[in-house]
């Protein structure tokens, strides 16, 4: 942790909030407990974001995964559970073989992560890359963004369809 | 020495590796599609390290941000899956939609 | 040979006995219960009278043109024309037919008016009738037709009307098994004329005359002068094979069996049929194919050879003979014999003076012994007969002249036919003095049973039992009247041919001249020298026949009539085997039967096992075979097809078992599963 300066600390600060939230995602008992966790790391993900210059994604981050999914999620919560509960389950079974396995995952990945020769490069300064963002959607990068506004009707479509019920 | 793209991609690791915990223990549904998140999440940051200390180039963030249009999609199309199992099932819990069971 | 004279009345001589035969038979029973059997009389003899007029009216014809031209053809209709065959519905008469026409239609309209009375009793009369014209109509066909297809038509009829008269009384078997084997013996013999009758035709067509009318086989037949088949003279084989025809339909060895069987049928039938005309069929046959036998040397001297060994055989069996209708069968067996010993020695003016004078003789004998069964009530034993002579003096006196006659004693007509056989064998070259001798002892032996028969018969004291002496009576005047014609006619007969040796023209052999010609030729000049100065040794060898004959009668008067020499030690000679000998016949029936009759039965039991045993074991093996297979199909179909097929269904269960369990529903299970693929490629890659 030498030569570490300010900014190189409130990172550490901020990785370390999201990693704890996720984990709070992760072994909670409580699903409201969960989802607010979930919140939390994906504001810290969006942080994680601003540091990494891409500051038109980390808005779209918080925009659409907090103020949409975890809202969606929430809702769905509710939804499915009688609304007096307080105590929303959120067990979890075989939690020894997961973890066996997930730490050994983990660290097969983590020997990659450390021990790759990662082709360094000076990052360059950060500047704005909304009108960038913006000129490629509309330029280079048309046919993904049609396509993806296809994919979205069509899980709005899907979506309605599901969760329709039927009329006697 | 400097934060670089290594503690970026640990960073990323350990959330994936929390977001597959999830996934692989839940037994609520909803927390399953919290597990999901967390693995796209990890991606996201992937991509954007790797477009920062990589090549420099707008790709990483185009990708993360189809990456986070196809998780919202997908999210709303899980909970209406999820809405209709509790429709069926009266329960949102995993154990208790075996009726494909052999 | 000039061109013949056409004429258009010789197909009325053979129709008139068919539309005889037609009334007679379709509505004969009907006409009987109507108009009673003097109807059916009256029309069959009518039927007759009309041919032997028309037969007359031939001969006048025939006598009022020039010799060379003596031929008369009445052309009906082509009946066959294929290929190169033709064979036309036409009648050619001749010298040759015109005599045989008259001994026809004459001796047969005796017989129908005999047969008149003799059938009186008989209920199915018509029936008779009928047949007796019909066979009239086939043989008539036979002796007119102008080829070989047409005469073998007749042929065929006469073999068929036979069979049909002689099992006539079929309400007994043994009367139907006699007509069976006549008509079975006669196809053997049918079936040598046949061959003959192709192998000539196919034989001609080969050297580019196919033909089988008899004129044109006259003049072409030299051509098959040394040609070969097979090895053998075509000439020779072909009179070969129709003399085998020959055999059978005039009762020569080895085909006579059926004549004395044949004595079964009616008395007339007898006469009519196996006496005067069918049996001189195959005689006849020679005479028309003259020419093509005189090509044919080797055949002529089996043809007499056959006909002496039948004469002295038929001869023999006869003298032991003790039924006068069987006598009469052998008797006509012999002379038949002497008929083909005369053709055989190219005699055939000979034969056919023979063959006429017979028909008289024999058929007044065969009618006059009908009158003594009549008489008898049946009876045809002679053993049981005995003084008749003074109970039917009429029925006596042709009796014994006919004897006469075919005795040979001069000057009755037998005399003059039978010696002039002799004659021609003694002294010409195609005869066999070997011949003569025995022709000699044949006629002996004759004159020997005949007279016995007549001694036997009328002479002596009768025999029978008082009842059937009672009835002893002549019969009617139907009865007799041909039997006093037709003994006139044996009586004076032989002045038609009356020889040079005794100062005659023999005018018959004159009269065959036209058609003979090679025969004549061939024995004038084989009697020329003595023929024409000296008459010295026919003048003797005359008296040897009658003395022999002489010889035969005394013989027979004394053993019969005076006592003086007993038969009895004749019978016992030899332990009594000889006389069982021949009055068994040979025991030639016999041998038929075990060798062709029974032979052939067990050839059919033979092919009838065989059929049962191989073919049907085969067919029943191969059966058995497949069921077999099939069994060995089934297992292998249960055990290891559906073996496997049920395997495969179990083993596809067991396995669905298994892999059923992996659908545990759990979606945790299934992120776990989908965890350790992950986990299990990464390892893989790392290692």
């Amino acid at each position: 942790m030498s030569g570490w300066g300010i900014a190189d600390l409130v990172f550490g600060v901020i990785a370390a909030v999201t990693i704890v939230s996720a984990a709070g995602v992760a072994f909670s008992k409580n699903i409201v407990y969960s989802a607010f966790a979930l919140m939390g790391t994906f504001m810290g993900v969006a942080a994680l974001y601003v540091f990494l210059a891409a500051d038109f994604v980390a808005v779209i981050q918080v925009l659409i995964y907090v103020g949409g999914i975890l809202v969606l999620t929430l809702f769905a919560v509710m939804l499915t559970h009688r609304i007096a509960d307080v105590r929303i389950s959120n067990r979890s079974v075989g939690v020894l073989p997961g973890l066996v396995v997930v730490v050994a995952v983990g660290a097969v990945m983590a020997k990659a992560v450390l021990g790759a020769n990662w082709l360094g490069r000076r990052p360059e300064t950060p500047h704005p890359t909304t009108a960038g963002i913006g000129n490629a959607f509309l330029g280079d990068y048309l046919l993904p963004f049609e396509l993806a506004s296809v994919v979205l009707l069509a899980a709005l479509v899907g979506a309605v369809v599901l969760s329709r019920k039927e009329l006697k | 020495m400097a934060v670089g793209l290594t503690h970026y991609l640990l960073v990323s690791l350990a959330l994936f590796l929390l977001g597959w915990f999830c996934v692989l223990t839940r037994r609520n549904a909803i927390g399953i599609l919290m597990g999901v998140e967390l693995i796209l999440n990890s991606a996201n940051i992937n991509y954007l390290a790797f477009s920062r200390y990589g090549s420099g180039a707008y790709d990483g963030q185009l990708f993360a941000i189809f990456v986070i249009m196809l998780a919202a999609a997908e999210a709303a199309i899980g909970l209406a899956i999820i809405l209709g199992i509790y429709q069926t099932f009266q329960t949102i819990d995993v154990e208790a939609t075996d009726t494909l069971r052999g | 040979m000039e061109h013949p004279t056409s004429v258009d009345y010789l197909r009325w001589i053979v129709l008139s006995p068919l539309i005889g035969a037609a009334i007679n038979g379709l509505a004969g029973a009907a006409l009987q219960r109507r108009f009673g059997k003097r109807a059916i009389s009256v029309l069959a003899c009518a039927a007759v009278l009309v041919a032997f007029l028309l037969s007359v009216r031939v001969f006048l014809h025939l006598n009022g043109l020039p010799p060379e031209g003596r031929f008369l053809l009445d052309h009906c209709w082509t009946w066959l024309d294929a290929g190169g065959l033709r064979a036309d519905v036409a009648f050619w008469a001749d010298p040759l037919s015109a005599v045989m026409l008259l001994v026809v239609t004459g001796v047969g309209g005796l017989i129908h008016l005999y047969a008149t009375g003799y059938m009186h009793d008989d209920a199915a009369y018509w029936r008779f009738f009928a047949w007796l014209n019909l066979f009239t109509f086939a043989m008539l066909t036979l002796v007119l037709g102008d080829n070989l297809l047409l005469m073998f038509v007749g042929w065929e009829g006469v073999g068929l009307c036979s069979y049909a008269l002689i099992g006539f009384w079929y309400s007994s078997t043994a009367n139907a098994q006699a007509g069976n084997k006549a008509f079975i013996v006669n196809r053997i013999g049918d079936f040598g004329f046949v061959l003959g009758i192709f192998l000539l035709y196919w034989s001609l067509a080969d050297v580019g005359h196919p033909t089988v009318a008899f004129r044109e086989l006259a003049q072409h037949v030299h051509a098959l002068e040394g040609m070969t088949f097979w090895g053998v003279g075509t000439a020779t084989l072909v009179t070969m094979l129709l003399f085998v025809g020959a055999t059978g339909k005039s009762a020569q060895i080895p085909l006579y069996v059926w004549l004395p069987d044949a004595m079964a049928g009616p008395t007339p039938v007898s006469a009519l049929i196996h006496a005067a005309t069918m049996v001189t069929a195959g005689v006849y046959m020679i005479a028309r194919l003259n020419f093509l036998f005189d090509m044919a040397p080797l055949t002529l001297s089996v043809v007499a050879w056959t006909g002496t060994l039948t004469a002295l055989g038929a001869a023999t069996i006869a003298l032991a003979q003790t039924d006068i209708k069987r006598v009469l069968a052998y008797s006509t067996v012999s002379q038949l014999g002497y008929m083909f010993m005369g053709m055989g020695a190219g005699a055939y003016t000979a034969g056919i003076f023979h063959l006429t004078t017979h028909a008289f003789f024999k058929a007044c004998l065969f009618l006059g012994s009908g009158s003594v069964i009549h008489a008898m009530g049946g009876e045809q034993d002679i053993r049981k007969m005995g003084g008749l002579r003074r109970a039917m003096p009429t029925t006596y006196w042709t009796f014994l002249l006919s004897t006469i006659a075919i005795a040979g004693i001069f000057p009755f007509a037998g005399f003059f036919s039978k010696d002039e056989i002799l004659w021609k064998h003694f002294s010409t070259e195609r005869g066999s003095q070997a011949i003569w001798a025995l022709g000699l002892l044949g006629a002996g032996l004759t004159a020997f049973y005949m007279f016995r028969l007549v001694f036997l018969t009328f002479h002596g004291e009768n025999r029978s039992d008082p009842h059937t002496r009672e009835h002893l009576h002549e019969s009617p005047a139907i009865m007799t009247g041909p039997l006093v014609v037709l003994a006139a006619l044996a009586t004076v007969g032989g002045t038609m041919g009356w020889p040079q040796a005794l100062g005659g023209t023999h005018w018959l052999e004159q009269w065959f001249a036209p058609v003979f010609e090679h025969g004549a030729h061939a024995s004038a000049h084989g009697g020329g020298h003595a023929g024409t100065h000296e008459y010295a040794t026919e003048w003797v060898l005359m008296g040897v026949s009658v003395s022999v004959a002489l010889l035969g009668i005394l013989l027979a008067r004394a053993m019969y009539v005076t006592g003086s020499l007993s038969p009895k030690k004749l019978t016992e000679a030899a332990g009594g085997a000889l006389y069982r000998w021949v009055s068994n016949k040979y025991y030639v029936d016999e041998l038929y039967d075990v060798v062709f009759v029974r032979g052939t039965l067990l050839l059919t039991r033979l092919c009838a096992a065989f059929d049962r045993y191989v073919i049907d074991g085969v067919v029943d093996g191969s059966a058995a075979v497949t069921r077999f297979v099939s069994w060995g199909n089934g297992l292998f179909d249960n055990y290891v097809i559906d073996g496997l097929v049920n395997r495969l269904a179990g083993g596809t269960m067991v396995v669905g078992n298994r892999v059923r369990q992996l659908q545990t529903g759990s979606i945790n299970g299934y992120l776990y599963a989908l965890v350790a693929g992950v986990v299990v490629v990464m390892v893989v890659r790392l290692l």
